[in-house]
């Protein structure tokens, strides 16, 4: 296989926000550690993971759009370049693009067209992606509250296309939509991804998921514990690296909609050592302490000591 | 038609209400223990008991509660409502002239107390947290706890009194001919008034626009904005003004009963032959006509507020002016 | 040391703003009437030693007037207050537990009494009761209540579609022993702030209205009349007629205000989050 350009990674991020406790007592709260992903160019990576796995802020953290309490360290690399916070000013609307979940991200009093071209795109760019999407010329004119379910995701897919951007992070694309309407949602992120972009698609969705995406990133309490190609997971548990993830696979309808005991960690309670062994079938004592590298395990990367 | 049917409804049920008020207003009035004939030929006069008798059997003082209420309506339907005792003129006209000298104060004080509120508020929503927006806050708290009347009187002994800056009252030059009155005059009279009775509504304003603002910039559709390369100043400028400019907008139009009520006061202050200073002179000398007509005009001055705040909401949120296409 | 926490600062806060309250009102209870009394000996002083606030035309000390004005208006903002507030739960709970008719016709009145300026309500009122201060404090009692019965007809109509408020209706209970045992304990910590609330308000418009020369007689001290005298005496530039009673009735007011938004967040802290 041709080696592919690669259009972002990251490396060991973490996110914490500043808190207020009781007291006004100030506290650091970490919702992301260790984190590390990456996405080629024409390739869908797909996030999975529970809600609360902190797979929203990740888009915030790639787009720079954090609140004002938070802080990030780790490194960010887009197109070989260090992404600093001047270069997610500049890509930001341009190269990489958000898709988000509904209407709500939309200016309830502004006409769409307007708010396609935003302030970065110009009305034939706008007028372009709406052609593509079969858009009418109506539509400029619409206010969200009057658009139509599938007519709201393909506005909100040219607000991506209008920048030719190279990387997208799609945030939870489908939920509310008919099964018909989320595959045509998906079957348009992957003809985003054929043409050359890079796609991340943040979704509870897994079984969508599966069929679009190339390779899986599963999140746990903040991290990634395992990136595996979407053929394992199509394959089951044996092909899978991480307790999690098998437990997730598991926890599927279709594979018999096995639950995990126990429940996922919040931020601010963690565990020490493995996020994830208190609810771990193969734990040992070595999982319980110190930090889990990540590592590279039969075209993957899993954080597990015991994984084979 | 959405609008039509959403007007229409509006107006009726204002229109209901504006009944109800005239009759409450009505009965207040008329159930009084002062005497209007009394206070018609004053105290000190030497009329006899039978002529008072026949001023009051002419009025229809005699005549039960309900008839006295259908007459006046009446009367008031065909643009008739009394004479005036206090200004000896009837009353339509004393609210007419009134009302216009009344009406450019009110509408400077509005203006002012709007633009300033608003600004105010946005500064302090989106610096949310800073010095500024604790100082803007600390600012509104006390304005909101200070009567305007008395800002008024500071003002008048700090800049009419002391510094000799600015007369102490009326709406003219005291002794000058009415053609001689130049727009400079009236302006130079009307800045300490309008200036005090803008101080009433700023708190309001800038205290609720704040709030909104600072909802808009945690929406989620300013998220997305900013993932579009926004800058904050962008996103003021394209989506907050136009999200918070609605409730302010239909706020400020709300607001007339305040307004009114204020320019009674800062017209006492400062002397100024408005229609709220006329309603202080009916009330203390027992002008009924007046007092009635003042109050039913207050009403509806403030009616006609809400009315076009219902309107300026119905025609600005496309919710409403297009209706849903689902 | 542990430092105190925020709830223990919120009560220590609200005791004293409540005790200095208290002093004041009692202060010009107790006050005897001879120290506000005319003194042609000392007409006119500015603020010194003697005399705070200095005295007027009269020779009246203007600290105690200002005192005994205040007293007068917290006692008289308290009956308002409190005549308002009731009037307001009784209506409220009427008004959404009773529905239908009884609903239309208070929200009407509610309307009604909102779409007539305060001030005019107050000067009508005041007329219709013959002047005097029974018209100034039936004016401020009566015209209080719209926006707090609004405020508490929503938290009944919310309380009232509660699943154990209708389970409690489904075992046969009254529609009064509900009331009792449901809807009063839960409007209550609304209707206590909306009370302490009403009191800025009430002081305010009781002010406005004496100002302009409606209820009590002119020797009477109280904020309103000392304001409305000093404008008739203002061409003397005696400053101190006007700037110290204003200024503590501006003070006055706003302990109030800070009173209940204290209270509201002992009782309510989800409200301390902006």
């Amino acid at each position: 296989m041709e080696q592919k350009k690669n259009i972002l990674s990251v490396k060991n991020l973490s996110v914490s926000f500043k808190m207020y406790d009781k007291g006004l007592e100030q506290k650091d709260l970490k919702v992301i550690s260790n984190l590390n992903i990456s996405v080629q160019e024409g390739e869908i990576l797909a996030i999975a993971g529970s809600s609360g796995s902190g797979k929203s802020l990740l888009a915030s953290a790639i787009l720079g759009i954090l609140p004002n309490n938070a802080s990030v360290d780790g490194i960010m690399t887009y197109c070989g370049m260090e992404l600093t916070e001047e270069l997610q000013k500049k890509l930001r609307g341009k190269e990489i693009a958000l898709v988000p979940q509904s209407v709500a991200y939309l200016d309830p009093l502004m006409h769409v067209g307007s708010q396609v071209v935003g302030v970065r795109g110009t009305l034939e760019k706008m007028r372009t992606a709406f052609k593509r999407y079969e858009l009418s010329k109506e539509v400029e004119t619409m206010y969200p509250f009057q658009l139509s379910g599938g007519m709201a995701r393909r506005i909100l897919l040219s607000t991506a296309v209008i920048g030719d951007a190279r990387l997208i992070v799609a945030d939870e694309p489908t939920p509310g939509l008919s099964k018909e309407m989320a595959k045509d949602a998906m079957g348009h992120l992957r003809t985003l991804a054929d043409e050359g972009r890079g796609i991340i698609l943040i979704t509870h969705d897994i079984d969508l998921a599966f069929e679009y995406a190339d390779r899986v990133a599963v999140f746990y309490a903040g991290t990634t514990v395992e990136t595996a190609p979407v053929e394992d997971f199509r394959n089951g548990p044996e092909s899978l690296r991480h307790p999690y993830s098998k437990a997730l696979w598991e926890a599927l309808p279709q594979n018999g909609f096995k639950p995990i005991p126990g429940t996922q960690p919040y931020a601010g309670s963690l565990p020490e050592g493995c996020l994830f062994w208190p609810r771990c079938p193969v734990r040992t004592e070595a999982c319980m302490k110190g930090e889990i590298p990540s590592r590279s395990l039969r075209g993957g990367e899993v954080c597990c000591i015991h994984a084979t | 038609m959405n609008t039509l049917k959403y007007l229409g409804s509006t107006l009726i049920r204002m229109l209901l209400l504006l009944f109800g008020v005239s009759i409450v207003c009505f009965f207040l009035i008329i159930s009084s223990p002062i005497d209007p004939v009394d206070a018609y030929v004053g105290s000190e006069s030497n009329i006899s008991q039978e002529q008072k008798d026949v001023i009051a059997e002419h009025w229809g003082l005699n005549d039960p509660p309900v008839q006295r209420y259908i007459t006046w309506l009446k009367n008031l339907l065909h643009g008739d409502m009394g004479d005036s005792i206090a200004f000896k003129k009837p009353v339509v006209q004393v609210l007419k002239e009134r009302f216009v000298t009344s009406l450019v104060l009110m509408i400077t004080a509005w203006v002012i107390s709007g633009i300033l509120g608003f600004i105010l508020g946005i500064l302090s929503g989106v610096f949310s947290g800073s010095v500024m927006d604790r100082i803007i806050k600390t600012f509104c708290f006390i304005l909101s706890s200070t009567p305007a009347f008395w800002i008024g009187l500071l003002l008048l002994i700090v800049f009419s009194v002391n510094l000799g800056w600015f007369p102490v009252g009326f709406a003219v030059p005291v002794g000058k001919a009415a053609e001689d009155v130049t727009l400079l005059d009236r302006i130079y009279h009307l800045i300490l008034p309008a200036f005090t009775l803008s101080i009433t509504g700023v708190s309001n304003i800038a205290l609720h626009t704040r709030q909104k603002i600072i909802d808009v910039m945690k929406s989620e559709y300013v998220l997305f904005a900013k993932a579009r390369g926004e800058t904050t100043w962008q996103v003021i400028k394209r989506h907050g003004l136009r999200n918070i400019a609605i409730p302010a907008i239909t706020l400020q139009f709300a607001s007339f009963s305040e307004l009114f009520g204020g320019s009674v006061l800062a017209e006492q202050v400062f002397s100024y032959p408005g229609l709220g200073n006329a309603a202080t002179t009916a009330g203390l000398k027992s002008d009924v006509p007046l007092l009635l007509g003042v109050a039913l005009f207050s009403v509806l001055f403030v009616f006609a507020g809400n009315f076009i705040a219902n309107l300026l909401y119905g025609i600005l949120n496309p919710e409403i002016r297009e209706g849903s296409e689902k | 040391m542990k430092k105190m926490n925020r709830r223990t600062k919120t009560v220590m806060l609200v005791i004293i703003i409540a005790g200095i309250l208290l002093i004041i009102s009692a202060a010009g209870l107790l006050m005897n009437p001879a120290l506000y009394e005319p003194n042609y000996a000392a007409k006119k002083l500015p603020p010194c030693a003697a005399h705070w606030f200095g005295t007027d035309y009269l020779g009246r000390d203007m600290f105690c007037r200002t005192i005994k004005g205040l007293s007068n208006s917290i006692m008289l903002g308290t009956m308002a207050a409190v005549f308002s507030a009731f009037m307001a739960l009784f209506l409220g709970i009427v008004s959404a537990s009773v529905g239908g008719r009884a609903d239309k016709i208070i929200s009407y009145f509610v309307d009604l009494v909102m779409g007539v300026p305060h001030m005019v309500l107050l000067m009508l009122i005041s007329f219709s009761l013959g002047k005097g201060l029974k018209g100034v404090v039936i004016g401020v009692a009566l015209t209080h209540w719209p926006n707090l019965t609004r405020v508490i007809r929503g938290e009944v109509l919310q309380v009232k579609n509660m699943q154990y408020v209708k389970a409690s209706k489904k075992f046969g209970k009254s529609n009064f022993q509900i009331a009792c045992h449901h809807i009063i304990p839960h409007v209550m910590p609304q209707f206590l702030v909306g009370l302490l609330l009403l009191f800025p308000h009430a002081i305010l418009h009781e002010a406005g209205v004496t100002f302009l020369g409606f209820g009590l007689s002119v020797d009477t001290p109280a904020i309103g009349i000392i304001l409305s005298e000093s404008l008739k005496h203002i061409s003397t530039g005696m400053w101190w007629l006007v700037f110290f009673p204003g200024i503590m009735l501006v003070a006055v007011v706003m302990l109030f205000d800070k009173l209940g938004d204290n209270v509201k967040l002992l009782i309510d802290p989800s409200s301390a989050q902006e």
